[in-house]
Order: C-alpha cells, then sequence, then structure tokens
C-alpha cells in the first residue's frame, strides 16, 4: 500500500539516484550544447564565443551530412530487418524438440557475448578476407569467382556482422515468447483446419508482435550508435559512414570539437525521433 | 452423421500405458459423458478421437470410416477446450469465423453463419470485442460458437465449465443441453462434476485407469452400478459401502446403501449410532452417522426438516430392495 508516509519515504531515498542520473546526463549534455556553439578546434588553440547556428548549418549542409542518415537508417533497418525474421526462424526452430537443447540454446546465445570489436575482426580476417577467407574458400569451391566483401559491399558486409551479433538476442527474446503460447490455441487452430503456415500467421506471429516491438526498441536504442564495427573493418569508408562516425571524424579526425558536437546534437534529435515513433508502436501494441 | 467407433484403441506415453486396449461404440446424434478420478485418462481418450494425440494401437473410425491417421482437420469434429482456446487477438466475430476462413468458405455465407452462430449464443452485442473484454461465460459461448459454425459430425468438450462459477455452471449446462437437443449433433462430453454427468448425458462412460469401468444411462448406473468402483463413483452424497458384520446376513462381503434409501428414525430401527455432523439445508436433512467399530461414518439423508442433531442416538433402517450387494472381487451380485 502506497500511504503519503511510504510515498515520501520512497521520494527521498530515491532522490540520490535520480540526482545522480541527471547529473550524468545533463553535463555532458550541456556540455555538447555549449560546444555546439562555439568555435572549438583544440589543435589550433581556438576557443572562441560565438558562432550561434553556425556550426549546425555547416555541418548539415555538407553532402556527408545526408548520406550519413540515408547510411544510418539502411543499416539499423537493415539489422532490424535480418535479426528480427533471422530470430523468428531460429526460436520456432528452437522450440522444437531436438536433441541436446541445452546445449544448442547456449550455443545459440554465444556470438552476444563477443565484443564487437573482436567479432568484426574475426568476421572481417577469417571470413570475408577475398584471399584466405572462409567465405572465399567457399565461393572458391563451388567455382565462383571470391568477393572482395567489404570493398564491393561494404555497407551489407557490416550489416551482417551486426546482425550476426544480435541475432541471439532477437532470438531469445522470441523464443521465450514463443513458449508462452498456449498450446491449446495452436491445437484449436489445428482443428479449425489452420495448415501450419496458416498457424504461424494467424496465431504465432500476432502472439510474437509484442516481443517484436519490444526487440526492435531495444536494438534500434543500441544500433544507433553502431561503432567499432565501423571502425574496424571500413573505417567509415565505402559509404559505410554513420551519422556516429561522422561525429567521430568531425571530432578526432578534423579536430572540430564545435562542428562535432552540433553533430552530436542531431544525432540525439534522430534518436529521439526514432524514439518517439517507436514507442507510438509500442505503445500500441502493448495496450491490446 | 457421427458415429465414432473406438476399437480395441490404446495409448502408451513412452512406458506409461495410460489407455489399455478398449472399445466404445458412440452413436450418432449421442451426448456421451466421460467421467472417472482426475488423471484418469479422460482428456487423453477425447484428444485420441480428436487426433490431437496419435492412437498407439487400434482403430477409431468416424461413420465407419477408418480415421486413425486422418489430420484433425479432416475428420469433421469440434473441439471446446477448458481454457477456451480463443484467439486473444481476433474479435469474436473472426473467433467465429476463423474455421470457415480457413475453410476457404465465401464471405457472404461466412456472414450469415457467423450471425446465426451469434445468434443461437446470444453473443450478438459483443461480437466486435476481443475475448480479453468478456466475462468467462461469454467466452464459452464464443468457443462453443467457433464450434458450431462448422457444423461438425460431433462435438467434444473438455470440462467446458470447470472455469465457471457455479452459478454460471448451471446455466451453461442447460444451455449445451439446449444446444444438443437443437442440433441432435453428437456430442462427447469429459467431466468429473456428478450433476454434469447425471443430468446432460445419454450415456455415461465411466473410467478407472483408463479402462472403462461401466456404459450406461445415468439411471442405469445410479440402479445398477456393475462394481463398488462405479458405485462408490456416481451418487452424491457418496454410496454407504459397508462391510463385515453389517454384510453378513445379505450374503455379500459389501453392502451399498445410498444416503437417501436410509430411513433415519429416534425410536426404532435396524442399526443405531450417533450423530457426528448434521447438515441441515431446509429441503433436506443430511446426517453423518457414527456407528460403533466403523471407521467411517454413514451418510443418510431425510427429505425436509428433521428435528434430531448432534450427539443425538439414531436409529437407521436401510430400504430393504435398494441394497447392493457386492462379493469379494468387487463386482455386483444379482
Ligand atoms: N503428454 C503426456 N505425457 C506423458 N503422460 C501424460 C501426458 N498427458 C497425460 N499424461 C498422463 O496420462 C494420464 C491421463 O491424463 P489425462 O489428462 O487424460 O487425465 P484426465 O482424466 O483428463 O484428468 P483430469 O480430470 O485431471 O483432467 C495421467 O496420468 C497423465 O499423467
Ligand atoms: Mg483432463
Amino acid at each position: 500500500m502506497a500511504t503519503q508516509h511510504s510515498r515520501s519515504a520512497a521520494r527521498t531515498m530515491m532522490a540520490p539516484a535520480v540526482f545522480l542520473l541527471l547529473v550524468w546526463m545533463l553535463v555532458p549534455l550541456i556540455l555538447t550544447l555549449w560546444f555546439s556553439v562555439m568555435d572549438y578546434r583544440p589543435l589550433r588553440g581556438t576557443f572562441e564565443c560565438c558562432e550561434g547556428l553556425g556550426n549546425y548549418i555547416r555541418f548539415a549542409s555538407s553532402s556527408s551530412f545526408q548520406d550519413a542518415i540515408v547510411t544510418t537508417l539502411i543499416m539499423v533497418g537493415g539489422i532490424l530487418l535480418i535479426t528480427v525474421t533471422g530470430g523468428i526462424l531460429l526460436a520456432l526452430l528452437l522450440d522444437q524438440p531436438i536433441w541436446g537443447q541445452g546445449i544448442v540454446r547456449i550455443l545459440v546465445i554465444a556470438p552476444f557475448f563477443v565484443m564487437p570489436t573482436v567479432a568484426a575482426l574475426v568476421w572481417k580476417n577469417m571470413f570475408m578476407n577475398p584471399v584466405n577467407g572462409l567465405l572465399a574458400h567457399l565461393w572458391e569451391f563451388f567455382g565462383a569467382e571470391p568477393i572482395s566483401w567489404l570493398t564491393q559491399v561494404p555497407l551489407f558486409s557490416i550489416i551482417i556482422i551486426v546482425s550476426w551479433i544480435w541475432l541471439p538476442f532477437a532470438t531469445l527474446i522470441l523464443l521465450t515468447a514463443i513458449q508462452s503460447l498456449d498450446s491449446e490455441q495452436m491445437e484449436a487452430a489445428e482443428m479449425d483446419g489452420a495448415s501450419p503456415i496458416a498457424r504461424f500467421f494467424y496465431i504465432v506471429l500476432p502472439h510474437l508482435s509484442r516481443a517484436i516491438t519490444v526487440v526492435i526498441l531495444i536494438q534500434t536504442i543500441f544500433l544507433l550508435s553502431i561503432f567499432a564495427e565501423i571502425f574496424v573493418t571500413t573505417g567509415g569508408g565505402f559509404g559505410t559512414r554513420t551519422l556516429t562516425y561522422l561525429v567521430y571524424q568531425r571530432v578526432i579526425e578534423s579536430q572540430n570539437v564545435g562542428l562535432g558536437s552540433a553533430g552530436g546534437i542531431f544525432a540525439v534529435i534522430l534518436a529521439n525521433i526514432v524514439a518517439i515513433f517507436l514507442m507510438r508502436m509500442v505503445g500500441k501494441n502493448l495496450d491490446k | 452423421m457421427g458415429r465414432i467407433t473406438l476399437d480395441k484403441v490404446q495409448k502408451s506415453f513412452g512406458e506409461v500405458e495410460v489407455i489399455p486396449p478398449l472399445d466404445l461404440t458412440i452413436e450418432d446424434g449421442e451426448f456421451v459423458v466421460f467421467v472417472g478420478p482426475s488423471g484418469c485418462g479422460k482428456s487423453t481418450l477425447l484428444r485420441l478421437i480428436a487426433g490431437l494425440e496419435d492412437v498407439s494401437g487400434g482403430h477409431i473410425r468416424i461413420d465407419g470410416k477408418d480415421a486413425t491417421l486422418v489430420p484433425p482437420a479432416k475428420r469433421g469434429l469440434a473441439m471446446v477446450f477448458q481454457s477456451y482456446a480463443l484467439y486473444p487477438h481476433m474479435s469474436v466475430r473472426k473467433n467465429i469465423a476463423f474455421p470457415l476462413r480457413m475453410a476457404k468458405m465465401d464471405k457472404a455465407e461466412r456472414d450469415r453463419r457467423v450471425q446465426e452462430a451469434a445468434d443461437i449464443l446470444n453473443l450478438t452485442d459483443y461480437i466486435d470485442r476481443r475475448p480479453g473484454q468478456l466475462s468467462g461465460g461469454q467466452r464459452q459461448r464464443v468457443a462453443i460458437g467457433r464450434a458450431i459454425v462448422r457444423e461438425p459430425a460431433a462435438f467434444l468438450f473438455d470440462e467446458p465449465l470447470s472455469n465457471l462459477d457455479a452459478a454460471l455452471r448451471v446455466g451453461m449446462r442447460l444451455e449445451i443441453s439446449e444446444l444438443h437437443k437443437r442440433l441432435e449433433t453428437t456430442m462427447v462430453y469429459v467431466t468429473h462434476d456428478q450433476v454434469e454427468a447425471m443430468t446432460m448425458a445419454d450415456k455415461i462412460v465411466v473410467l478407472r485407469a483408463g479402462i472403462i469401468e461401466q456404459v450406461g444411462s445415468p439411471l442405469d448406473l445410479y440402479h445398477t452400478p456393475k462394481n463398488l468402483f462405479v458405485a462408490g463413483f456416481i451418487g452424491s452424497p457418496k454410496m454407504n459401502l459397508l462391510d463385515g458384520d453389517l454384510a453378513k446376513p445379505h450374503d455379500a462381503t459389501t453392502i451399498g446403501v445410498r444416503p437417501e434409501h436410509i430411513t433415519p428414525s429416534p425410536t426404532e430401527g435396524t442399526w443405531t449410532g450417533k450423530i457426528g455432523v448434521s447438515e441441515h439445508l431446509g429441503s433436506d436433512t443430511f446426517f453423518h452417522v457414527h456407528m460403533e467399530g466403523r471407521r467411517d461414518p454413514v451418510t443418510i439423508r431425510a427429505a425436509g426438516e428433521v428435528d434430531m442433531h448432534r450427539g443425538d442416538t439414531i436409529y437407521l433402517t436401510p430400504n430393504a430392495e435398494r441394497i447392493h450387494r457386492f462379493g469379494a472381487d468387487g463386482l455386483r451380485m444379482p
């Protein structure tokens, strides 16, 4: 029971945590905002007031900004598509009674524990290397010309690598959702004459809709800030420069903190637009 | 048509034989009730008929055709589940229409049948709601609606009323009985509720550990139980089963007398004992009588109000014509 007393006690107890969180979030945000209106280039020793919206205009009007946004959306969208469809298929598979179920399930989750940098390097050198990679050998085995993955299809390659990392997450959440499906419902559908495919589309998929939105929401938040995978594979080249990566380049490579900060604020705005859009979707789905 | 024949049907889960080979015929249009204690295989038997479980041996025939290997949807049977098993993301209308949609029926015919089912079951007012917004009784009606639109050869019910409260149960019981009269379709109904079994059934099948103990009309089972198990199982309150010196005068190992066939008296009778718990319901009075040298009390039921209370000495006279005699093997003696 939330009495007046317990409520005010709770407020007092929570205050330090809330305060810490606020400082944690607000200080970087305010610093970024402040830098974004300054001409701040540490190597040249400039730290001057006040650019106003100059940095924003310069950042937004460069052609790389639009490219970066498009790249970001394609990358996030592609990864979501692969992980969600792949996750559903894997979850359906793992839900079947198979021999060694426990071990298979642990193996499936394994990629999630591999650090992004390591995962990307492994893929880059072991699989996608055009001379020695496993995929190159596979292509040669079938008599095809090996693909130079990271130069010919760089965006797609990164999408594959990141999807590999996130697939276990999607699979696991969707698997628990599938397992919570009432078996009598499936049996009722079977008696009603629904084929396995109809059962999937009419019963399983609607049942999963909530879990799918949760997967999409959580993944999007993390995927908008992909960095390591790009850094160690293409270094932002060949049209794989996302917004996050562009901000990094402006700050570190061009040593223009002001411009980078303005880009950071754009990234925050983009993330918020996506978040609001997703929250609407989730909200609608969770209401049911 | 819906004549279902089970021919030596047997079911094992791994090593465990849940249903030993069993024969049973369910006639077209009959209302058959499976009763038995929990875990005796009622649901399993129903699911075998439905095709949701594969038989381990024997044959199931529906209208003379071997249906043993026919998939559930093709058997022409409809099932109503204990948990209702409605599709939560579909409206009532869509739920009821689902089997028709799966059968690729055209929309006009589909709508007509859904409307008809909704009218029969009083579902019209909430036809566009989702199952989550309905009460238990309404959900059960939707589940029945989904079963009747298919016009199946037979309905299978697995304890459809056990999630409802007592008052609603009485109402739904009547509705299902009425539906049976109206549709004249075969119905197979699983329950462990005495009253449901006695009031609804044309034929009761009493099961114990997968074995059929007796098949017969409700009154058949009431008047002539074949063995001690059926005698103790059918009837509420339970039949008094007495052995030893009370059974000897009747040349039996055990005798059974129903509570309603014993006349109590404060002054004279065949047996005597002391009243333990007494329940005065107005319409009936129940006494639990403790007799000398017997662990279990004898239950008796007297019509109307009887002015005897806890601790009083009571005399009991069993109706001689209503005494059931059982031999040492537990079977009924003629
Ligand atoms: N899938 C299964 N695997 C193994 N054993 C099972 C399975 N399903 C049922 N059983 C066993 O079969 C027996 C009969 O079960 P069933 O569900 O038919 O009982 P029931 O008569 O319907 O009981 P209740 O009145 O409690 O519903 C039980 O002993 C149960 O443990
Ligand atoms: Mg059962």
